[in-house]
């Protein structure tokens, strides 16, 4: 009894076996050896800056898709890139390293508080009250759902409004899509200037509510003499690929040009936050030439 | 039983997760989103039926006529786990877009034990095996419709306030006992 029923059940597992064994044979599936090496080869975070789900994503499509550059993993950068290019035979441009870029100033702007509020602490949340607790509905609340999403620990909170770090970003752009008042915004980090407000309003509106947001004056646009400034979903959007094939002979017109201040020079300062004496500085002379403050 | 009866019974009154608490892992594990619900009870359904028809034959041909029905747990277990791991390798050889979308499900479906369930509930209940499938196919179905309820209420609870002590698996696993409870309501209609 117990030795047939071993029998039975070992031939049963052997034939079960032998049919797998054949059907992995017949139904083997040519799988690209270099996908693996890919893989290996990209930092594996899954942040899906490449605009894949996922390395093993962007793996498959770099090495099965001819269209697919080898330079979209903006995580890992020119290391990265030179490897995938090597092993999937692509040419290799040199990504862009990118940087995330906060437009908003809220605190050298003085922007106040309409009301408090005592939600979920989550952007999300809070910017469906009312267009949010700040008398600027363009503000960055300061709850850090960019700073839940990024997945490299780049950005900290700090007097309630959030801060990159600007050597750990990698600019793989989670964070944008996670903000709900779309503040963040992914520039080159040779970028030469970026506009620190995302305020979709108008003159009077804006000067009401922050001293150092972007009225939409346009003179920007006129002044560029790249034509890489114009109005983008309402607000001021700078070409950054425009603004530095054309190189420094502008001489930072823009900036110069700004009666309030929203564009900054990046080569200047790279930190993203003035000192508040600064700002009441400049507030006083706010009639005067701004040419010296720009240089 | 009618047919019409044998679906209201396998999908609402003895449903598979709900009356009769098997799969209750994937039940909790695959029900946070509504797709990831619907790939996994479609997975489910054309795994169960599949191994309904396989486990009846062995059952017909090898069990009873070598007298080892004892042996039966044992061996549908080796049948469903060979037969999950070879449709999973047809499918990747000879349907790739099914098996892009069922892919990572089926191999969590080789030991699932709401298929084995419901093998065995298809033998003791002695249905032929044309019956035998179409039950298995309901309780698939019943296994589908818990998964979605579940992930519909779990994608509205992402959103709500709960205790820290009670957020995720605990509250799942309440609501869970409420479903649960909920369906007891069908008892004694078929």
């Amino acid at each position: 009894m117990i030795i047939t029923s071993i029998l039975i059940l070992a031939v049963l597992g052997f034939a079960v076996a032998i049919m797998l064994g054949f059907a992995s044979k017949i139904f083997y599936v040519e799988e690209d050896p270099r996908v693996e090496a890919v893989l290996e080869a990209l930092p594996g975070a899954n942040c899906g800056g490449c605009g894949y789900a996922g390395c093993e994503g962007y793996a498959n499509a770099v090495v099965n898709v001819p269209d697919v550059a080898a330079n979209l993993c903006v995580a890992g950068g020119a290391k990265t890139a030179v490897q995938v290019g090597e092993l999937t035979g692509k040419a290799v441009t040199e990504s862009d390293p990118l940087l995330t870029f906060r437009r908003c100033d809220k605190i050298s702007g003085k922007v106040q508080k309409r009301y408090t509020y005592q939600g979920l602490p989550s952007c999300a949340a809070a910017a469906t009250l009312a267009q949010g607790s700040d008398v600027c509905s363009h503000s960055c609340l300061g709850f850090g759902d960019c700073v839940v999403a990024c997945p490299f620990d780049a950005l900290y909170l700090k007097d309630g409004i959030v801060c990159v770090r600007e050597n750990i970003c990698t600019g793989c752009g989670k964070c944008t899509h996670a903000c709900p008042r779309n503040i963040l915004e992914l520039i080159p980090r040779r970028a030469r200037v970026a506009v620190r407000c995302s305020t979709t309003d108008k003159l009077r509106a804006v000067m009401d509510v922050c001293l150092v947001g972007c009225i939409q004056c346009g003179k920007c646009i006129k002044t560029c003499p790249a034509g890489a400034i114009s109005m983008k979903d309402n607000r001021i959007h700078i070409d950054q690929q425009k603004c530095l094939a054309y190189g420094d002979e502008c001489e930072l017109a823009c900036v110069k040009g700004c009666p309030r201040q929203i564009l900054r020079n990046l080569k200047e300062k790279q930190c993203l936050l003035p000192p508040v004496e600064e700002v009441q500085q400049t507030k006083t002379e706010e009639n005067k030439p701004v040419e010296a403050k720009a240089e | 039983m009618g047919i019409f009866e044998l679906f209201i019974s396998a999908i609402f009154v003895n449903n598979i997760v709900l009356a009769q608490n098997l799969g209750n892992c994937p039940y909790i594990g695959c029900s946070k989103q509504k797709s990831v619900a619907l790939g996994m009870g479609g997975a489910v359904i054309f795994v169960i039926v599949l191994a309904t028809i396989f486990t009846w034959l062995a059952q017909k041909y090898i069990l009873v006529p070598l007298n080892i029905v004892y042996l039966q747990t044992l061996i549908f277990i080796l049948i469903i786990a060979s037969l999950v791991q070879f449709v999973e390798m047809f499918l990747k050889k000879a349907v790739p877009p099914l098996y892009s979308a069922l892919g990572i499900f089926l191999p969590l479906i080789t030991t699932n034990c709401a298929v084995m369930g419901a093998t065995l509930v298809v033998q003791r209940e002695q249905y032929d095996l044309l019956t035998g499938s179409l039950y298995a196919c309901a309780s698939g179905v019943g296994f589908l419709l818990a998964l979605l309820l579940m992930a519909g209420i779990r994608e509205r609870l992402e959103t709500l306030r709960v205790p820290k002590a009670m957020a995720g698996t605990p509250i799942s696993l309440v609501m869970a006992g409420i479903m649960a409870l909920a369906f007891m309501a069908f008892k004694g209609m078929v």
